[in-house]
C-alpha cells in the first residue's frame, strides 16, 4: 500500500499571525512553523493504515525550506520518507493552484491512498483534497471520522450534522480527516533519531513538470485585495448586581444574539 | 532570529537557535506529552500525595527511560537532549522528572555501565520498556553526605551474598520491581541488584512529606537479605560505582531546575502584567520590575550553564566537579526564583492553583538530594583549594 499523507506547515496556532505588507502574504517568517494540527490527524491514521496493511507512508509537503522541520516530526513519528516541494516560483499561489502543483507530484511518485486534514488553520479553504481528487480524476472521501481498507475498497464515515455517512470507493482515493477520527501519537525518540537517516527529495516545479506559468502570486485566480489588523479587545462592560443581576445577563447575551 | 520578531520573555537570549533539530523536537515532544498528560492533572496529584504510577508505560514509549543510554532498546540521544528533556519534565513538577532521573541514571546507568552482559540483557531492556521499575539505595538513615561510612553490609556466605541494613529516601523504593543496593563488602562497596519479593527485602512509604508529593519516597529493609553470586555488579568496586551513577543524575537536575525556575517565572510574570491595584498591573512598579528582571537573568544564567555543561558532556569533557558547579548554582537560583515568584503572587502563591508553592517545595528536596549545597559547595573548595574540608 502506497499511502500519501500531505502535510502543511503553518503559523503557530497560539502566535500572532500577520500578513507581509508588501505583498498580501502570510508572513511565515516572524512565527514558529507547525504542522497543521488536522494533518497530524492524518499522519496518524496514514500510520494505522501502514500498521494494519503494510506499505509505505511518504510525506508530501509543499512549502518553503523551513517546513523541513514539520516533514521531520512527520517523519519521526513513523513515516517512511518525504517529497518537498520547495521552489520560490511557488510563493503566493492559491488553492487553485497548490491543488494542480500538488497533483503533478502525486501523478509522478503515484499513490494508493492520499490523506490530509480537512483544512489548514491558516487559510482555512478546506478545497484542497477536493481539489486534488478532481484533478486526479479519483474518489474524494471528505471529512473522515473513520477509514477502513479492504482490499481495493475504502470505506469511510463522513462527519455531517444529523451523524455520519458511509462512504465507499475504490482505489486510489483522496481522503480528508477530521479531528475525531484518532489521537495522533507523539514522536518516540527512537524515531525522532531515524528520522535524519529517511530520505526527504527535494524537488523544484521543474523536477514535478509544473509549468512556472501557472503557479505563484502573479498568476493566483484570487487575490487579497486588503487587510486591517484585528483591533484591539475592547474593554469588557461591568454590571452591577442590584439583585437584577440574572436579568441584566440574560438582556446582555440576547442582544448578542447568544440566546 | 528575525529583527522584526519580538523578543522571547523566556528564551530571551535565543539559545533555542543553539540546539540542533533533533535536540528541538526532543524538547517540543516531551513539552507537548507533559502539557497533554501532566500539568492538568499536577496538583492533584501534589495534593493527594499520588505519584501517577500509570504515566511509566507512556513515558516509556516516547523513549524517556535510559534515553542517553545506547544500545538495550535505549533511545541512545546526546547529553543535551537528556537534558532539555528534564528541564521540560521539571517544569511541569520535579517529582516527574525524579522519577525519570532515578529510572535513567541511578538504576540503568549502573547497570549499564557496570553490570555484566548477562545483567544488561536480562534488565535493561525491560526498564528502559517501563516494564520493570528501578530505585537506588545509597542513602542510609544516619549516612547522607558521607555514604562512605555505611553501615549496610554484605558477607560472603559460599557464593552467595547475605545483604543487611536499611537505606532511606529512596526515590521509587516501594514501586520497584528492582533495587540497585550499595552496600560495604570485605573488598570496598559493591552494588547489588535486589529484585522485589526476595525474601527479608521489603519497602516502606516516607508518608507526612511536604516536598515532592507526586512521587514515591521510601524507606528499603535488608534483612538477611540471601542474593547469588551474579546480584552483584561485577565491574565496579568502591565508592567510584555509586559516584558515577550520582554524577549522571545530577547532570540531569542542574537542567531540571532550570524548568521549575522557568514555570515560576512564567507565572509571575503572568501574574505582574494582569493583576491590577492602585489602578495599574503591578508588572508597572519598579519594585515588581526588579524582581522580574533578577529572575530573568538568573534563570538565563542558568540556561547557558545548562546548556554549556550539556556540550562538555557530549564532548566527553565533563568533571564531576563542573557538574557540582551546575546543580549547586542551578537548584539554589531555582529555589531563589520560586520563592521571590511567590512574593509577586501574593496570597496566591501559597495555593495549588498556581505552580509557585508546588515547586518551592520541591526545590527544597532538589536542593539537599544528590548533594548538598554545602557538599557541592566543598567540593568546589576542594577543587580550587587542593584541601579537603570533609576528609
Amino acid at each position: 500500500m502506497n499511502i500519501v499523507v500531505c502535510v502543511k506547515q503553518v503559523p503557530d496556532t497560539w502566535a500572532e499571525r500577520k500578513l507581509r505588507s508588501e505583498d498580501k502574504t502570510l508572513d511565515r517568517e516572524s512565527v514558529d512553523g507547525v504542522i497543521n494540527e488536522l494533518d497530524e490527524y492524518a499522519i496518524e491514521e496514514s500510520l494505522r493504515i501502514k500498521e494494519a496493511h503494510d506499505g509505505e507512508v511518504t510525506v508530501l509537503t509543499m512549502g518553503p525550506e523551513k517546513a523541513a522541520e514539520s516533514i521531520r516530526k512527520a517523519l519521526s513519528m513513523g513515516a517512511d520518507k518525504a517529497v518537498h516541494l520547495v521552489d520560490d516560483a511557488l510563493h503566493g499561489s492559491d488553492v487553485l493552484q497548490t491543488s494542480y502543483a500538488m497533483a503533478q507530484v502525486l501523478r509522478k511518485i503515484g499513490f494508493d491512498v492520499v490523506i490530509l486534514g480537512s483544512e489548514s488553520t491558516d487559510a482555512r479553504m478546506g478545497a484542497l483534497a477536493a481539489m486534488l481528487a478532481e484533478r486526479l480524476g479519483v474518489a474524494q472521501l471528505s471529512l473522515a471520522n473513520k477509514v477502513e481498507i479492504d482490499g481495493g475498497t475504502i470505506r469511510t464515515q463522513r462527519v455531517a450534522d444529523y451523524g455520519f455517512d458511509r462512504v465507499e470507493a475504490s482505489l486510489p482515493a483522496v481522503v480528508s480527516v477530521v479531528e475525531k477520527i484518532n489521537e495522533p501519537r507523539y514522536p518516540s525518540f527512537k524515531g525522532i533519531m531515524a528520522a535524519k537517516k529517511k530520505p526527504v527529495d527535494k524537488l523544484g516545479v521543474a523536477d514535478a513538470d509544473i509549468d512556472a506559468a501557472k503557479v505563484g502570486l502573479t498568476g493566483a485566480a484570487t487575490e487579497v485585495v486588503d487587510f486591517v489588523a484585528a483591533p484591539p479587545r475592547e474593554k469588557g462592560t461591568i454590571v452591577k448586581d442590584e439583585g437584577d443581576g440574572g436579568q441584566k445577563v440574560a438582556e446582555f447575551l440576547a442582544s448578542k444574539k447568544f440566546i | 532570529m528575525a529583527p522584526d520578531r519580538k523578543l522571547d520573555p523566556v528564551d530571551f537570549l535565543n539559545l533555542d537557535a543553539q540546539l540542533g533539530d533533533e535536540e528541538r523536537l526532543i524538547r517540543d515532544t516531551v513539552c507537548t506529552f507533559v502539557a497533554d498528560k501532566v500539568t492538568p492533572h499536577i496538583a492533584d496529584w501534589f495534593e493527594h500525595g499520588r505519584f501517577p504510577v500509570e504515566l511509566a508505560g507512556e513515558v516509556a514509549q516516547l523513549g524517556l527511560l535510559g534515553m542517553h543510554l545506547r544500545g538495550y532498546g535505549c533511545a541512545g540521544t546526546n547529553a543535551v537532549s537528556y537534558g532539555l528533556a528534564c528541564t521540560e519534565l521539571e517544569a511541569a513538577d520535579s517529582g516527574l522528572r525524579s522519577f525519570v532521573s532515578v529510572q535513567g541514571s541511578l538504576a540503568m546507568f549502573p547497570i549499564w555501565k557496570h553490570g555484566s552482559e548477562e545483567q544488561k540483557a536480562e534488565w535493561l531492556p525491560r526498564m528502559a520498556a517501563g516494564e520493570v521499575i528501578g530505585c537506588f539505595g545509597l542513602t542510609e538513615p544516619d549516612h547522607g553526605s558521607d555514604p562512605a561510612d555505611m553501615r549496610t553490609y554484605a558477607k560472603r556466605d559460599g557464593s552467595d551474598w547475605i545483604l543487611n541494613g536499611t537505606k532511606m529516601w529512596i526515590t521509587n523504593g516501594s514501586i520497584a520491581d528492582l533495587a540497585v543496593v550499595w552496600a560495604q563488602t570485605d573488598e570496598g562497596i559493591r552494588g547489588f541488584l535486589v529484585p522485589r519479593g526476595t525474601p527479608g527485602f521489603s519497602a516502606h512509604d516516607i508518608e507526612q512529606k511536604l516536598s515532592l508529593r507526586a512521587s514515591v519516597t521510601s524507606e528499603l529493609v535488608l534483612d538477611d537479605v540471601r542474593l547469588p553470586a551474579d546480584a552483584v555488579l561485577p565491574e565496579v568496586a568502591g565508592l567510584r560505582g555509586p559516584l558515577s551513577c550520582l554524577s549522571e543524575a545530577r547532570f540531569g537536575i542542574l537542567w531540571g531546575a532550570v524548568g521549575a525556575a522557568r514555570t515560576c517565572y512564567e507565572a509571575a510574570l503572568e501574574y505582574a502584567t494582569t493583576r491590577v491595584q492602585f489602578g495599574k498591573p503591578i508588572g508597572a512598579f519598579q519594585l515588581t520590575q526588579e524582581k522580574l528582571a533578577w529572575m530573568l537573568v538568573e534563570l538565563g544564567k542558568a540556561q547557558l550553564l545548562a546548556l554549556h555543561l550539556g556540550r562538555l558532556k557530549d564532548s566527553g569533557g565533563l568533571r564531576p566537579q563542573q557538574v557540582s558547579f551546575g546543580k549547586m548554582n542551578n537548584v539554589r537560583i531555582a529555589l531563589d526564583i520560586a520563592r521571590q515568584a511567590r512574593t509577586i503572587l501574593g496570597a496566591n502563591g501559597v495555593t495549588l492553583e498556581y505552580p509557585v508553592i508546588r515547586h518551592m517545595n520541591n526545590l527544597e528536596s532538589v536542593l539537599t538530594y544528590e548533594g548538598t549545597q554545602e557538599i557541592h559547595t566543598l567540593v568546589l573548595g576542594e577543587a580550587i583549594t587542593g584541601l579537603s574540608a570533609y576528609r
